[in-house]
């Protein structure tokens, strides 16, 4: 898919052309004129609207339901139940590697969690299925819901995460705590969150025989092809999903969830396009969320602060009938130099939907457990939280004794400490008071996220007239793919990012690979700039081979691609521009392509991660308990940075997703039920314009030769983890209170004067 | 029972034939008149995604009924850009990166130009973030929201200036 725009664009702010400089975001016009088309804006001729009926149980099985009622409803068409569903060629009880996780698709009349699909009512108007499924009426045979710690199901897993490894010893942690003069043990909770991306999952399906194309939000375009293709039975490239936009994913758009499969699988049975865009409810249960977890960290120190033993462990919460935990105690493995380290992850099952990846899975929930702990360490030491967390410093990844690929932490302390002030920050607690008479404290953490590299594909083609076309699948969900990516196409290229035409966002085009693990700027970039490399050789080729060309017999020295020509390398007044060459050959055009990778060598021999530290200040009333965060500065190093503009706001966003996770998000669950009682907008809180303070966000210079080709790190996650414990040592700093269960609420700290 | 009300949209005159009292003026304008650009993030009032302007009010489209609004006048995100030229509002949100994903962003916009047309915000960050706040981002993109909406107010209020100069001017 390109940007077709037909509003000149407005007058912005330019500052060169190429990678590095801060850009404004190329899909920006169609997105402030309301241009931009997301899955639910398509109407393909003769469309139906599909609406979900969801089970309001939490275990158990649906016992009857008034179909009759809902099909008499004027302008209903069908209503899909376990009674009438058509086959699938995949069993939604079984996964489909790598990302795929079992789905409810009216499989049976059982009920696992509640929100849970158990009927699809398909209309003529989106009023009439609403009404439909409203007069379902479902009743069931209900089984006590185990929806808390007393009640669920506890195991040993057998990984975490995705493919992740539940337990890593690294030294006798049990002989460090024992011989430790000072030590801590500390128990952290952190609750279930949910995406809630504000673009509801949703769909629009057209068949035209056995192939269909589908409108929807997708992180994983070309993952999601083959899956959809295996539940249907049709080859893989039957299959094409258009994904221009998505209305945020966050990790949540993935992977494939049992809603969309039904409207597809409805649209076969009528013949007829369909839609389904999930109400905000439903999306508290078969698309995902971040699971529950427990969290238990001993830490044991010398007298000067040292640490000699660290042990993290994760009660991490999961479905049923699938496992996908999230793996919280690894955020301890990178950080901080110890003798002996234990991660270790246990799992607990209950009745809710499948939890999955949300933004920094584990890494924000394991990070603001650490970080927690790390200041309470600092604490039990005497010691100044930056001062301690420099004391155990690592210079190599703790566990492995791997090199770091590059690692300026030391850096995005010093600088970030500066601009907040740190120095100025009394040791003990309930210390400060503004002119209003406001408790204020400060805090800090430490943030950190690995460099995670995808398999990708990119075709960059050359044309007559000395532009280019390049063409990749890459989801822009807000993280600027549409800019970023073609900045890095153009400066491969040798052009300005206006003479690159950039199709994205589309199955058809070269796989580039997923839109998570903050790696697909590197990833998709890569391929984007191997390709731009292939072209330019193949021109080149075509330059020096040509006695007509200033650049004949220049094979050997080489050229250099700039500004829409060859240079000569030796001999600058030698050049020639892509068009001549081109002209002169007779082509049409020259057609690059790249499979890229990343080199296994370089993962085994090291540590690739993303850095940065976190200062908050919050300010409480003691007498109300109500709790700000009034400062928040945020210094990160993540290799080099492609569009500071664009980098800067995914540091803000997720260092606003920490301010959440620490004092706002929480889905409430009722346990005599199992339902939530807040799956809404109003009453699942997240951060509103004005619970954000003014932020800041510094980018620390970081030259990475090692982690890939173009030195590019990830930026969309890492802002998430050390904010939340910057935020909740703050909360002590200012009370003397050690919140340990998040968010953080006004109840917790009431009665602080 | 059908019936027809005549609503005026982005300055169009339409006559709307409605076979459904249960239309919210979000679906109305979305599956209907196909005007997607206002978006459906919550159907119940919460997030601002479907904020427009009715009847030079700033409303959440999903809250009102289509049939109630005989007579009135609709002013959407498609009805902002005057020709090729656009709001100040929308251009702010573009130089100061205020939107993400963008799927926010035309309720923020109708947010901001509502309050800036009724003269709330004044030059204070803190009144334009309290008055923002009907608006979720779930991206974050908060801070580059409120500089827009600044920016944005500052160029609004100099061409007011300058107009009413221009009025003074030619009453002279």
């Amino acid at each position: 898919m390109s940007l077709e725009t037909h509003i000149a664009p407005v007058a912005t702010s330019r500052y060169g052309s190429n990678a590095g400089q801060p850009l404004t975001r190329r899909d920006g016009l169609l997105k402030v004129t309301g241009r931009a088309t997301y899955a639910a804006d398509n109407h393909p001729e003769g469309m139906l609207f599909a609406v979900m009926a969801v089970s309001r149980i939490a275990r158990g099985r649906v016992r009857s339901m008034n179909i009759e009622a809902a099909r008499a409803h004027p302008g209903v068409v069908e209503v899909l139940t376990p009674a009438n569903r058509p086959p699938l060629f995949h069993d939604p009880n079984e996964r489909i590697p790598p990302f795929g996780f079992r789905v409810e698709v009216l499989q049976d009349d059982s009920v696992r969690y509640v929100n849970q699909p158990i009927a699809l009512v398909i209309a003529e108007t989106l009023e009439a299925a609403t009404e439909g499924a409203a007069l379902l009426d479902p009743q069931y045979d209900t089984e006590p819901a185990r929806v808390g710690l007393e009640t669920g199901v506890r195991f040993d897993p057998s990984g975490v995460g995705i493919g992740g490894t539940p337990k890593t010893a690294h030294g006798d942690v049990e002989a460090g705590l024992s011989k430790a003069p000072i030590a801590i043990d500390v128990e952290v909770e952190t609750p279930p969150q949910y995406h809630n991306a504000m673009e509801p999952h949703a769909v629009v399906a057209e068949w035209d025989g056995d192939r269909v194309v589908l409108d929807m939000p997708n992180q994983a375009l070309a993952i999601s092809c083959a899956s959809y293709a295996a539940f249907f039975g049709i080859p893989v490239e039957n299959v094409t999903i258009r994904s221009p936009f998505l209305g945020g994913g966050f990790g949540s758009k993935a992977i494939l969830n049992g809603p969309q499969i039904l409207a597809i699988l409805a649209a076969r049975m009528l013949n007829r396009p369909v839609k389904l865009a999930l109400t905000r409810a439903q999306m508290y249960g078969p698309v995902s969320h971040r699971g529950q977890t427990w969290q238990k960290l001993r830490m044991g120190m010398e007298r000067d602060g040292a640490l000699i033993a660290l042990h993290h462990h994760s009660l991490s919460a999961t479905s049923a009938f699938e496992d996908f935990l999230e793996p919280a105690a690894n955020a301890s493995l990178p950080l901080y130099a110890s003798p002996a380290i234990l991660v270790e992850h246990e799992g607990i099952r209950l009745d809710t939907g499948t939890p999955g990846p949300m933004r920094a899975p584990g890494e924000a929930s394991g990070s603001a457990a650490l970080e927690v702990a790390i200041d309470e360490a600092a604490e039990a030491c005497g010691m100044d939280p930056l001062a301690f967390r420099l004391k155990n410093y690592a210079e190599t990844e703790p566990a492995t004794g791997k090199p770091f690929s590059s690692k300026a932490l030391r850096t995005c302390y010093e600088e970030g400490a500066a601009r907040f002030g740190w120095s100025r920050r009394p040791r003990s607690a309930g210390q400060m008071r503004d002119e209003n008479g406001l408790l204020v404290g400060w805090g800090m953490g430490t943030a950190v996220f690995g460099c995670p590299h995808f398999p990708a594909e990119a075709r960059a083609t050359l044309r007559a007239d000395g532009t280019a076309l390049v063409e990749t699948g890459a989801a822009d969900m807000g993280q600027g793919a549409w800019t970023a990516l073609a900045q890095i196409a153009a400066e491969a290229l040798g052009l300005e990012p206006d003479q690159v035409e950039f199709h994205s966002g589309l199955s058809t085009l070269p796989d580039a690979g997923v839109a998570g693990g903050s790696g697909h700027t590197a990833s998709a970039g890569l391929a984007l700039n191997q390709a731009g490399g292939d072209a330019i050789a193949q021109l080149s080729d075509l330059a020096v081979n040509d006695p007509q060309s200033p650049l004949f017999g220049a094979g050997n020295i080489g050229v250099t691609a700039r500004g829409g020509r060859l240079y000569r390398r030796d001999d600058e007044s030698r050049s020639e521009s892509y068009a001549q060459i081109l002209a002169r050959a007779g082509r049409s055009h020259v057609a690059g392509t790249a499979k890229s990778n990343r080199d296994p060598a370089i993962a085994s021999g090291h540590a690739l991660y993303s850095h940065g530290a976190v200062f908050a200040e919050v300010k409480i009333d003691p007498d109300l308990g109500q709790i700000r965060t009034t400062r928040l500065i945020g210094a990160f190093a993540a290799g080099r940075i492609i569009n500071p503009r664009l980098v800067q706001s995914q540091y803000f966003g997720g260092m606003i997703w920490g301010i959440s996770f620490a004092l706002h998000e929480e889905a409430v669950t009722d346990k005599r039920t199992g339902r939530i009682m807040n799956a809404d907008l109003a009453e699942y809180h997240v951060p509103v314009n004005a619970d954000v303070p003014p932020l800041e966000a510094i980018l620390v210079p970081e030259d990475d030769a090692i982690v890939n080709p173009i030195g590019v790190k990830g930026v969309g996650e890492i802002g998430i983890t050390g904010t939340v414990g910057a935020i909740a040592n703050a909360v002590w700093h200012a009370t003397g209170k050690r919140v340990r269960k998040f968010p953080i609420r006004i109840e917790d700290v009431m009665s602080s004067r | 029972m059908p019936f027809s009300i005549s609503l005026t949209v982005n300055g169009q005159p339409n006559s709307i034939a409605l076979d459904d009292p249960r239309v919210t003026l979000l679906d109305l304008l979305r599956e209907r008149l196909h005007l997607t650009g206002t978006k459906k993030g919550c159907d119940r009032g919460q997030c601002g995604a479907c904020t427009v302007i009715l009847d030079g009010r700033r409303i959440n489209a999903c809250l009102t009924l289509a049939a109630t609004l005989d007579g009135s006048t609709v002013t959407t995100i498609e009805g902002l850009a005057e020709g090729t030229e656009l709001h100040p509002v929308q251009a702010a949100f573009i130089a100061c990166d205020g939107l993400q994903c963008g799927y926010c962003t035309p309720g923020q916009i109708m947010s901001a130009v509502g309050l800036l047309s009724e003269g709330h915000a004044g030059n204070d960050p803190e009144r334009v973030r309290e008055l923002m706040s009907g608006n979720i981002c779930r991206c974050g993109a908060y801070q580059g929201i409120t500089q827009a909406v600044l920016e944005a107010g500052q160029i609004l209020s100099q061409n007011n200036t300058a107009q009413s100069r221009e009025n003074g001017r030619n009453a002279a």
